[in-house]
């Protein structure tokens, strides 16, 4: 048989489209895919790495469980390298082509904001397991991480009760920090407070020298830091380095939450207070059960690594898969249901529920001071519901809602 | 009065910080007319050096002081032969090729570190003015911007070799008539340049965290403060940096750092418009 180059390439064009074919029979047949979109390189990935590893523990343990309606799970993971327009791009690739059942992701409140419309769109179930300022009202999204409601209402009394009525807000410039600028206002405004002024800085902005100078000029009873990033971390080195520790104290929405108390040295970050929903410091079985695991997975030098979002990932994985499993299925608008249901998990933050009406999630709350690089608990705040977003959100009335509330102060 | 003081030691700083990422560009373009785009690379890998020596154990003023321009230095060597020694004279292609260089750079650093943030801490604790506190690391860093800029005037003015290099630039001709090889003059220049911009990212890595793309952070503020100042090295590089330095300070201090940055371009872009030929084209002629 001669083989001309027509009938080699309509044959092999024929033999591509069936192994696509059966590859896409067999994807969908055998696992079900959940997608992973992170920030693993770049300026965010001190939060994005140990948030992937959450998710492969999460997953190793729902297979060796005997996988979800009798399938196994399979991670596709995408490295987003700190830009937001990988988001969308990633976003797309998981909805269309690899046609995943959920995709877990999303760091920054603006990489949200870039793939949450795409994933609505096109129909994929989405988890935002960060941290964040609230609001988001979507009936496609559950955010499990914690709210300014539950973390800045925990923290800000409590700084204030120690130090004084005087607050300085520094935040970044970009939706969280302006939001959670708000929000840490309102709260300092509630408790008798006074806010002496509000900086925005850029994501790369470094020097802080002047800041400072600012700073004791306003002389402010503490300060409250929303700075994001690895650029902003030089804020808290410039800060002990001008011997401003032991001077002015400080309360932070963000540190901690990339771990960044172990880049920092004892002294650059003993004293400040911060209120997440998870320390390595508490003392549950869920907990203990949880940070053997991932000492036996990733090595016990890993565990230092683990921080509130590799947690609150790992609890938004188990989520789903407690919703697959009531469910009986991966199909989104069941799984939405059951999650809807009121569905709780116990996690290593502690109990963990979905509010139906927000799809955000009633947890606990912890408030912690950083000592000797790590975080120890100094209040705990059970069971607290999403009150900010509650107060604007209510997905079982209006179930197409698809906006990002913000405060008005 | 306090605040007065606060004010002055952070306009000293901000001078003393662009005086310093400038000094190296200032040599390599003030003199040879080499538009380096790789410079804020330059001082990227100075700061790389200088946390690597101090992380294998190195004292850290020996990693700022020492390594940082040694490793720089030995690199502008290296760059100078393989690749500027051929494009003299013809700016359009040296900036492709230090453009590319820095390209390259930046992508090597990534490999070798990743694309997260370093950092050490600074060495110097605080000190106090009146009811403020100063970072005593910004008082280390006007200190090395003074002696930098001293020691740049002093060997350029005073020294034979400072002597036959600003002949050399001036007419490479005359030089070589007298004997001198203008050829190995760049390359010293070039590689002096190199080592400044090495010591300077050195001694400002303590401060800010660094990444593989910090390069880009410094490159526009350098070549502002040259071109501004205009072709006398030191004295262009210590007006413009003076005035962009008061200005940005005072807005940052009554705004934000964003404002900061704004103002120091708008009067880049004002006073270029009015002095094309920079500060030193009109003012301090015959300084060095």
């Amino acid at each position: 048989m001669t083989l001309d180059r027509r009938t080699f390439l309509a044959g092999s064009a024929a033999a591509s489209i069936a192994a696509t074919i059966a590859g896409r029979a067999m994807a969908q047949g055998a696992t079900i895919d959940v997608a992973s979109i992170h920030d693993l390189s770049g300026i965010f990935d001190a939060y994005g790495k140990p948030m992937e590893k959450a998710m492969q523990l999460a997953i190793d343990e729902i297979n060796a469980a005997g996988g979800l309606a009798g399938k196994q799970v399979k991670e596709i993971s995408y490295d987003t390298q700190s830009q937001i327009p990988l988001y969308t791009q990633f976003g797309q690739q998981a909805a269309l082509k690899d046609k995943v059942a959920v995709v877990m992701g999303g760091i920054l409140s603006a990489s949200r904001e870039a793939i949450r419309p795409t994933l609505k769109r096109f129909n994929t179930l989405y988890f935002y397991n960060t941290q964040y300022e609230g609001g988001v009202c979507d009936r496609n999204i559950f955010c499990t991480g914690v709210t300014p409601s539950q973390s800045v209402e925990a923290l800000i009394p409590y700084a204030m009760s120690r130090w004084g009525k005087k607050a300085y807000i520094l935040a970044a410039d970009y939706n969280y920090g302006q939001i959670i600028a708000k929000w840490v206002q309102h709260y300092v405004k509630m408790n008798g407070g006074e806010t002496l002024q509000v900086d925005f800085f850029p994501l790369d902005v470094s020097d802080f020298g002047a800041t400072i100078a600012k700073i004791q000029a306003a002389k402010p009873d503490f300060v409250v830091s929303a700075l994001v990033g690895g650029a902003h971390l030089s804020f808290y080195r410039q800060w002990a380095a001008a011997g401003m520790k032991s001077r002015i104290p400080m309360a932070s929405t963000t540190l901690g939450v990339g771990n960044e108390q172990i880049v920092l040295t004892k002294e650059e970050g003993d004293g400040i207070l911060l209120a997440y929903n998870w320390s390595a410091e508490i003392d549950t079985p869920a907990n203990k059960a949880f940070l053997a695991a991932w000492a036996k997975k990733f090595g016990q030098a890993d565990v230092k690594e683990i921080h509130e979002l590799a947690v609150a990932t790992y609890q938004g994985m188990m989520l789903w898969a407690a919703a697959v499993k009531k469910a009986g299925t991966a199909d989104r608008m069941k799984v939405i249901e059951a999650l809807e249901t009121g569905l709780s998990i116990e996690g290593p933050g502690g109990k963990i529920t979905v509010d139906p009406k927000t799809h955000h999630c009633t947890l606990d709350v912890v408030v912690m001071e950083i000592k000797d690089q790590k975080l120890t608990v100094v209040k705990q705040i059970p069971q607290v519901p999403p009150l900010d977003t509650q107060a604007v959100c209510d997905l079982k009335a209006n179930p197409n809602s698809n906006v990002q509330h913000e405060i008005k102060i | 009065m306090d605040f007065a003081v606060v004010v002055i030691v952070e306009i000293l700083y901000a001078v003393a910080s662009l005086a310093l990422i400038s000094a190296g560009l200032a040599v390599v373009f003030g003199m040879m007319r080499v538009i380096n785009l790789a410079h804020g690379e330059f001082l990227m890998l100075g700061g790389y050096s200088a946390i690597v020596a101090v992380k294998a154990g190195i004292n850290i003023y020996v990693a700022m002081l020492v390594v940082a321009p040694l490793v720089v230095g030995i690199l502008g060597l290296i760059v100078e032969r393989l690749v500027i020694r051929f494009l003299y004279g013809r700016m359009l292609d040296t900036m492709l090729a230090t453009w590319g260089l820095s390209l390259l750079l930046t992508g090597l650093v990534t490999m070798i570190f990743g694309n997260t943030t370093t950092g050490i801490s600074t060495p110097i604790s605080g000190y106090r003015v009146g009811a403020y506190q100063l970072s005593g690391y910004n008082l280390f860093i006007i200190v090395a911007g003074v002696l930098v800029m001293a020691g740049i005037l002093l060997t350029l003015r005073y020294t034979r070799v400072g002597l036959i290099a600003r002949g050399a630039m001036q007419s490479p001709d005359m030089a070589s008539g007298l004997g001198h090889n203008p050829q190995r003059i760049y390359m010293i220049t070039f590689t002096v340049g190199a080592a400044l911009s090495g010591l300077a990212g050195g001694i400002l890595a303590p401060l800010t965290g660094l990444t593989p793309t910090t390069g880009g952070l410094y490159v526009a503020k350098a070549f502002i403060t040259v071109i501004s100042g205009g072709a006398a090295v030191v004295a262009g590089t210590l007006s413009s940096a003076s005035l962009f330095g008061t200005i940005t300070q005072v807005v940052t201090l009554s705004s934000t750092p964003v404002w900061g940055d704004v103002a120091m371009l708008i009067a880049a872009v004002i006073l270029l418009r009015l002095l094309p030929q920079g500060i030193t084209g009109r003012f301090f002629r015959r300084q060095v």
